[in-house]
C-alpha cells in the first residue's frame, strides 16, 4: 500500500488523478527562491517559457538573462556569476544542456566549484514527438561522473518545486533533470524531501522485490506494484530521486530485505541510476537487478505514451521484470 | 590611473624579473609553454603591480578588480607574476606541475587564492568575465573585470558568443586582452584558420577596439585607462606581441609554444634575458 506516513497523494490511482509537468515545478520553485533571496539569478539559453523560467523572468527581470541559442556561453556566464556570490540556474533542454555545453560545464562550474544549478530539461522519451534530437536520455550519465554534483531527478511537480528549492539553498553545482509532459501528481506539499532522502513510496509486508523509479515513472512502478499485490506479489518501490549523492545505505539496507531489484528510469540503461544502483550493491550487496529503460537505443518521434509502451518502460513491463528478477534469485 | 617615469621604469624591470622567472620554473616544471607566457609578461606586470585593485593578502576582498585568465596554458606568467606580487612565496614556483602542489598545470581557482576562474580548455574566459561583470552590475560595485585571452582561442565559437552577449550587456566595466602574438600549436595563425581582421571583427560585434605593442607598457596603461572611459561599451585591447619574447631563438618560433627549454636553452635564455635590461628600457625612452 501507499505508504501512509509521507502523506502521499490519496488519488493517485484514481481515474481522474492530477497531472502536471515536473517541469512546472521548476518554474514555481524558481519564483519561490527569487521572492527570498536576491542573489538568485536565472539564465536561458532562447527556451524561457518551454523550461518554466519564464515565470522568474516576468517578475525579475534585472535578475534574468537572456542568452540565446549559445549554451556553451550560458554555462560559462552563469560560473562567473557563481563564484561572484550569486546563486544560479540555468535551464535549456538537457541534450544541449549538459549535452552540448558538457565540458564547459565541467571545467567552469563542476570542476571550479561554482553556485550553479543546471536544470535539464525536457529528458527522457517522454518528450515526446519532437523525437530523438530532443529527448535527453543520456544526460545522468555524463553528469554522474562527474566528482562532487547533486543529481535530483524529481517525480511529479511538487517534488521539482522543493527540489529546485533545495538545491537553491545549498552552495555548488546541482544538475536538475525534468521532463516535457504532465504526469500524475505522486506526493503532496506535506511528503518529506531532502537531497539524499530516500523513501519506499510503496510498502508491504514480506516483499520479494525492491523497484528503484526515478523521475515520473515511479507512477508507473507504483501501479505496478499496486497490480503486483493484487496477483500476490509483493513489492516495495522507492522513490530514487536523489541519484547522486546516492544514499547507499537505504539502497543496501532495502535490498537486504527483498534479495532483487528492478531500476525504472526513463533515460539508457547504461549509465544511468540503475547503474548506480548496481554500482552501489556489486560493491555492497550483490543482488539480481533488472533494468527498465532504454535498452542501448535512440527512440523516435510518438506520443508519450506510444513510445513509454514500445521502449518497454510501462506497467507491464516493470511487472515483467519484477517477476523475472524474482525467478532469478 | 597615472603612470608616472619612475613607475614605468620599475614595471619595466618587474617584466624582467618576471622573464627571468618563467625559464627556471618552466626547466623545473619540465613540462608546459614557452612563448605565451615571456610574451604577455609585460602585460601581466602592468597589470598586476600598477593597473588592478588586487590585495595579496586579502585575495577574497568582495570589490577587488577580477583578473580572469582564459588561456589558461599560459599560467607560467600568471604564477611567477603573483608570487612576485606576493600571493604565495617564490620558492613555491618550483612545485609547478608536481604532485601535491597548488600551480596546477593548468589553474585551477580552488588550488590557489588569487585565481578567479579554473581555465585551460579554450574559449571560455570571456564568458565566466561576463559573468562577474553582470555581477558586479547587479551588486552596483564598481570593480573592473580583465580578461586576458589568446588569439588561437578566438576559433572557438564560445569566444564569439560571448563576445555577442557582452556587447548586449553594455559591459563597459570589462576589458579584455588579446594576446596576439600569430601563433597556436600547429602553427602560425593565419595558416591554421586565418583571425584576421580581429579589429573589424570586435567593431561589427559593437565592442570599442583599441590596438597597441603589447610590449609597451605605457601603450597598454593608456588602453587600459581609455577603456575606462567608454560606456556602456566593453572593450578590447588587441596587444601584439612577440611570443617567446626576450629570448632569440624562442621569438616568433611556434614550435616554442607548447615546450620548456632544456638546462642548455635555459642557460643561454637566461644570459640573453640579463643582458637585454638595457634594450627593453632604452625601448621606451
Amino acid at each position: 500500500m501507499l505508504n501512509p506516513d509521507l502523506h502521499l497523494n490519496e488519488k493517485l490511482f484514481d481515474t481522474d488523478v492530477e497531472t502536471k509537468a515536473t517541469r512546472d515545478g521548476y518554474g514555481t520553485g524558481l519564483l519561490k527562491l527569487g521572492e527570498e533571496d536576491e542573489n538568485v539569478v536565472a539564465l536561458t539559453a532562447d527556451l524561457s517559457e518551454s523550461t518554466r523560467a519564464n515565470l522568474f523572468q516576468e517578475k525579475f527581470p534585472e535578475r534574468f538573462f537572456e542568452i540565446g541559442v549559445a549554451e556553451q556561453n550560458m554555462a560559462a556566464i552563469a560560473a562567473g556569476l557563481g563564484v561572484s556570490g550569486k546563486t544560479v540556474f540555468m535551464s535549456s533542454y538537457a541534450t544541449f544542456s549538459p549535452g552540448k555545453n558538457w565540458e564547459t560545464i565541467r571545467t567552469t562550474i563542476v570542476y571550479n566549484n561554482s553556485n550553479v544549478k543546471i536544470a535539464g530539461h525536457h529528458s527522457g522519451v517522454m518528450t515526446g514527438p519532437d523525437g530523438a534530437t530532443h529527448q535527453a536520455t543520456e544526460d545522468i550519465a555524463i553528469t554522474r561522473a562527474w566528482p562532487g554534483i547533486d543529481i535530483i531527478v524529481p517525480c511529479d511537480a511538487i517534488e521539482g518545486e522543493k527540489a529546485t528549492i533545495a538545491t537553491g539553498k545549498k552552495y555548488g553545482p546541482a544538475y536538475l533533470r525534468f521532463s516535457r509532459d504532465k504526469s500524475p501528481i505522486i506526493t503532496t506539499q506535506k511528503t518529506p524531501f531532502e537531497l539524499g532522502r530516500i523513501d519506499a513510496y510503496w510498502t508491504t509486508k514480506n516483499p520479494e522485490c525492491v523497484i528503484f523509479a526515478t523521475g515520473y515513472l515511479l507512477y508507473n512502478a507504483l501501479v505496478a506494484a499496486y497490480e503486483l499485490e493484487k496477483a500476490g506479489t509483493n513489492v516495495l518501490v522507492v522513490n530514487l530521486s536523489t541519484i547522486k549523492p546516492l544514499n547507499d545505505h537505504a539502497v543496501i539496507e532495502l535490498t537486504q530485505i527483498t534479495g532483487s531489484v528492478v531500476t525504472v528510469e526513463d533515460h539508457q540503461v547504461m549509465g544511468g541510476m540503475g547503474s548506480a544502483i548496481a554500482e552501489c550493491l556489486a560493491r555492497h550487496l550483490p543482488s539480481p537487478i533488472e533494468f527498465v529503460g532504454l535498452q542501448d537505443t535512440f527512440a523516435e518521434s510518438g506520443t508519450p505514451k506510444e513510445l513509454v509502451e514500445k521502449y518497454k518502460m510501462s506497467v507491464n513491463d516493470i511487472k515483467k521484470a519484477v517477476n523475472k528478477v524474482i525467478g532469478r534469485k | 590611473m597615472e603612470l608616472h617615469e619612475e613607475k614605468l621604469k620599475e614595471l619595466e624591470e618587474t617584466a624582467i624579473k618576471i622573464r627571468e622567472l618563467i625559464i627556471p620554473t618552466l626547466l623545473e616544471a619540465g613540462s608546459g609553454h614557452s612563448a605565451g607566457p615571456l610574451g604577455m609578461a609585460d602585460i601581466f606586470a602592468a597589470l598586476y603591480f600598477h593597473i588592478a585593485n588586487i590585495d595579496p593578502k586579502k585575495p577574497d576582498m568582495p570589490n577587488r578588480d577580477r583578473i580572469v585568465l582564459s588561456n589558461g596554458h599560459i599560467c607560467p606568467v600568471m604564477y611567477v607574476t603573483m608570487a612576485l606580487r606576493g600571493f604565495f612565496p617564490v620558492e613555491e614556483l618550483k612545485t609547478l606541475r608536481k604532485l601535491n602542489s597548488r600551480l596546477q598545470g593548468h589553474p585551477h581557482r580552488q588550488a590557489l587564492p588569487g585565481i578567479e576562474n579554473t581555465s585551460g580548455p579554450l574559449g571560455e574566459g570571456i564568458s565566466q568575465a561576463i559573468g562577474m561583470a553582470l555581477a558586479a552590475k547587479l551588486d552596483k560595485k564598481n570593480y573592473h573585470v580583465y580578461c586576458l585571452t589568446s588569439d588561437g582561442e578566438h576559433q572557438e565559437g564560445n569566444t564569439w558568443e560571448a563576445v555577442m552577449s557582452a556587447a548586449k550587456f553594455k559591459l563597459d566595466n570589462l576589458t579584455v586582452i588579446i594576446d596576439r602574438n600569430n601563433i597556436q600549436i600547429d602553427g602560425y595563425t593565419e595558416n591554421i584558420m586565418p583571425l584576421e581582421t580581429m579589429r573589424y571583427k570586435y567593431e561589427s560585434f559593437n565592442w570599442f577596439v583599441l590596438e597597441i605593442d603589447g610590449h609597451n607598457i605605457s601603450e597598454f596603461v593608456n588602453a587600459v585607462n581609455h577603456a575606462k572611459t567608454i560606456h556602456d561599451q566593453p572593450t578590447v585591447i588587441i596587444a601584439h606581441t612577440i611570443p617567446g619574447k626576450g629570448v632569440s631563438f624562442m621569438e616568433n618560433q611556434y614550435l616554442w609554444h607548447g615546450k620548456p627549454p632544456n638546462v642548455e636553452e635555459a642557460k643561454k635564455a637566461l644570459k640573453e634575458l640579463r643582458t637585454l635590461e638595457g634594450k627593453i628600457t632604452s625601448e621606451h625612452e
